[in-house]
């Protein structure tokens, strides 16, 4: 007899949550759905600040498939590695959609990452209970620009060439370990087909599984102590009569929802520079990387990808290379301390003084105003500018006890505003 | 507040996107149009027979070029194949780079990239500043790129110019071009060839780029439709949230 419509989708049900039983005895499938998406509970009141978390993780992905696909056509040699990449771009069938996801991917995730960083800035993201998830997120950060330089190298053009050659040689302003550091690194005496191997290894392994690693510790963290949200309460003090909190909604399936609409925006805009406007006006693919790397001729002006001229103005500041250096490291690393650099009690800044609103303003203009001058060359009013805004920069963080302490908060809700 | 931030940012990444495109002032616009099939034509015909000998273009294809260009293979291999390579080649030149610095002092560079390192304004005006410089060894020297290695090819279809320098405070300024002895082309013909080769160099660069911009308009198109249905299951997810 034959069996209806209904009997088999009725056997297929049935079917499926004996195999979800069966793998429950062994693996805690259901429990982690539940804990991470089904009835993990964020507050309601997200606003667009809170996508760029799930478009960061949406690039990332992104860029680990893509580097996948170019990985199967590249090759990492010094004699090879310039033609292999234009070979992806004519011959290699989709090899030029694969290599502009993946360079204008390389931006957008720093674009979306600041942003990112930005949000914790402005809600006080960083704070007790939340100072953990900050600082891996910061360590993500580094990841990031460590993954960013290496891959930068790869399609030994002349500007990844240069651009190398600075970088590492400012391992070499080092004191005593200096030199001998700078060629450990490179593994020559120059930039050579040895450091584009090594560095090879480093873009495509070593660092993007330090990456995904830290992205899901990053992910636990927050899912331990619960998302923050733009008025900065703490929604589980609110708890209902289910013991969930009153203001929260469950992660799936609301704010996937949500999060979906959010990644289409951003694909449109990320489409429309990959098919329109790929090399972005020549900072997201520099013109001068469409020379191969020669060893005898530099570019006309070595300037860093714009993602890492703030830190690189800051590094030219000061005319002393080992000052320089020292100062673009402590630039970094003050973010770190966040936590406690900050003596407000208010996470939000909608209930925080004017003092702090100004801070932060001048905060983001100084580090805008820097990534501005890092692509400048260091003529005319460039370097006194540099130094101004980067006093500005470290006055930010070292006053930030200071300022901080003697605000006057407005009261913060018990309920977020919805 | 949020929207103040906003502003603020793209509003400073704006002027500095501005400012930093005041660069490299005095270069004349190619006007050029890749979609225009007839002029990459002319483009090709000029370039192989004008560049191909001195310069390579080692990443472009015959076979490739063809088709894009709208080529049969026998149209491809009577116009633009002189010396036997297959169709399936990359444009090679015969000339040994060993040799090629012996007689330039440099080698001519690969022109594969050069529209996307260099730009079209830049090889535009490049093409069209050579003057004459008795003193130098090809006779040439240009106003884009003083010094260079090398010659003025199109020299009989420009015929030849001189260039008048100015001095203001000191420093010798160029002012414009005199012409010495008219060339087979009138000006503005000679202007058509050039664009004409920048056109095809700016294909060669990336011959990908209209197929890419054509297939961005049908992503992007895509994309907003789903938004719709996203944004409406969004909408729907959400109803019950008090």
């Amino acid at each position: 007899m034959a069996s209806t419509e209904a009997d088999v989708f009725d056997r297929l049900g049935r079917g499926l949550s004996a195999l979800g039983a069966w793998i429950d005895d062994r693996f805690p499938m259901t429990k982690l759905i539940k804990e991470h998406a089904t009835e993990y509970y964020a507050s309601k009141n997200f606003n667009v600040w809170y996508g760029f978390g799930v478009i960061a993780t949406f690039v990332l992905v992104l860029q680990l498939v893509t580097g996948i696909f170019l990985t199967m056509n590249y090759k990492p040699s010094a004699a090879e590695a310039f033609g292999s990449v234009e070979y992806i771009m004519r011959d290699v069938e989709w090899g030029w959609l694969i290599r502009y996801l993946h360079s204008t991917g390389a931006s957008a995730f720093f674009i979306v990452v600041y942003l990112h960083m930005f949000r914790g800035l402005l809600y006080g993201s960083y704070k007790k209970p939340r100072e953990l998830v900050w600082i891996i997120g910061m360590f993500i950060y580094l990841a990031l620009m460590a993954e960013a330089f290496f891959g930068y190298l790869l399609p030994w053009g002349n500007m990844s060439y240069w651009g190398a050659q600075v970088i590492v040689s400012l391992f070499g302003a080092l004191p005593v370990v200096g030199p001998d550091l700078a060629e450990w690194i490179r593994g020559d005496f120059y930039i050579s087909d040895i450091t584009l191997n090594r560095f090879f290894a480093f873009h495509v392994i070593a660092v993007p599984l330090m990456l995904v690693l830290l992205v899901v510790v990053h992910i636990m963290a927050l899912h331990e102590v619960g998302s923050n949200n733009p008025d900065g309460i703490e929604i589980k003090e609110h708890k209902g009569a289910d013991g969930r909190p009153i203001d929260g909604v469950a992660f799936h399936p609301y704010h996937t929802s949500k999060d979906l609409v959010i990644v289409v925006v951003f694909l449109i805009l990320f489409s429309a520079v990959v098919f329109f406007a790929p090399d972005m006006g020549g900072y997201f693919l520099e013109h001068a990387n469409f020379e191969p790397a020669n060893t005898l001729a530099t570019p006309e002006h070595i300037a860093p990808v714009w993602y890492f001229t703030p830190f690189y103005a800051i590094l030219r500041a000061v005319p002393d290379k080992l000052v320089g250096v020292g100062l673009m490291g402590s630039a970094v690393m003050l973010l770190f301390f966040m936590p406690w650099l900050d003596r407000c009690r208010v996470k939000s800044i909608r209930y925080r003084s004017w003092i702090y609103k100004i801070a932060l303003m001048a905060f983001a203009i100084t580090f805008v105003t820097l990534g501005y001058l890092g692509l400048q060359p260091a003529t005319g009013a460039v370097p006194t500018l540099s130094l101004v805004f980067t006093i500005l920069y470290f006055a930010f963080f070292l006053f930030m006890p200071f300022y901080t302490r003697i605000e006057k908060t407005k009261p913060v809700p018990t309920r977020v505003t919805w | 507040m949020v929207k103040k931030v906003v502003v603020a940012l793209v509003f400073g990444i704006g002027l500095a996107g501005g400012a930093a495109a005041q660069h490299e002032a005095a270069l004349e616009p190619a006007n050029t149009n890749i979609a225009n099939t007839a002029s990459l034509q002319r483009g090709a015909k000029y370039f192989v027979n004008y560049c191909l000998g001195c310069h390579s273009a080692q990443y472009v294809r015959y076979n490739r070029l063809a088709e894009d260009l709208q080529l049969s293979e026998q149209q491809l291999v009577d116009n633009l194949m002189f010396t036997g390579e297959q169709v399936f080649d990359t444009m090679a030149n015969a000339m040994r780079s060993e040799d090629a610095a012996r007689w330039f002092t440099v080698a001519p560079p690969d022109l594969s990239l050069i529209a996307r390192s260099r730009g079209t304004d830049y090889i535009y005006t490049f093409l069209r500043s050579f003057y004459a410089a008795p003193g130098r060894p090809t006779g040439v020297d240009n106003v884009v790129l003083p010094g260079t290695a090398m010659p003025h090819v199109l020299w009989q279809l420009q015929g030849t110019q001189r260039a008048v320098f100015a001095e203001h405070d000191g420093v010798q300024e160029f002012e414009g071009f005199e012409l010495v002895k008219a060339g087979e082309l009138a000006a503005s013909d000679y202007d058509n060839v050039v664009r004409d080769i920048v056109n095809f160099l700016d294909y060669i660069g990336e011959p990908i780029k209209r197929e890419r911009q054509q297939l961005g308009i049908r992503v992007i198109g895509f994309l907003l439709v789903f938004l719709l249905i996203a944004f409406m299951l969004k909408k729907e997810i959400w109803k019950d949230v008090k």
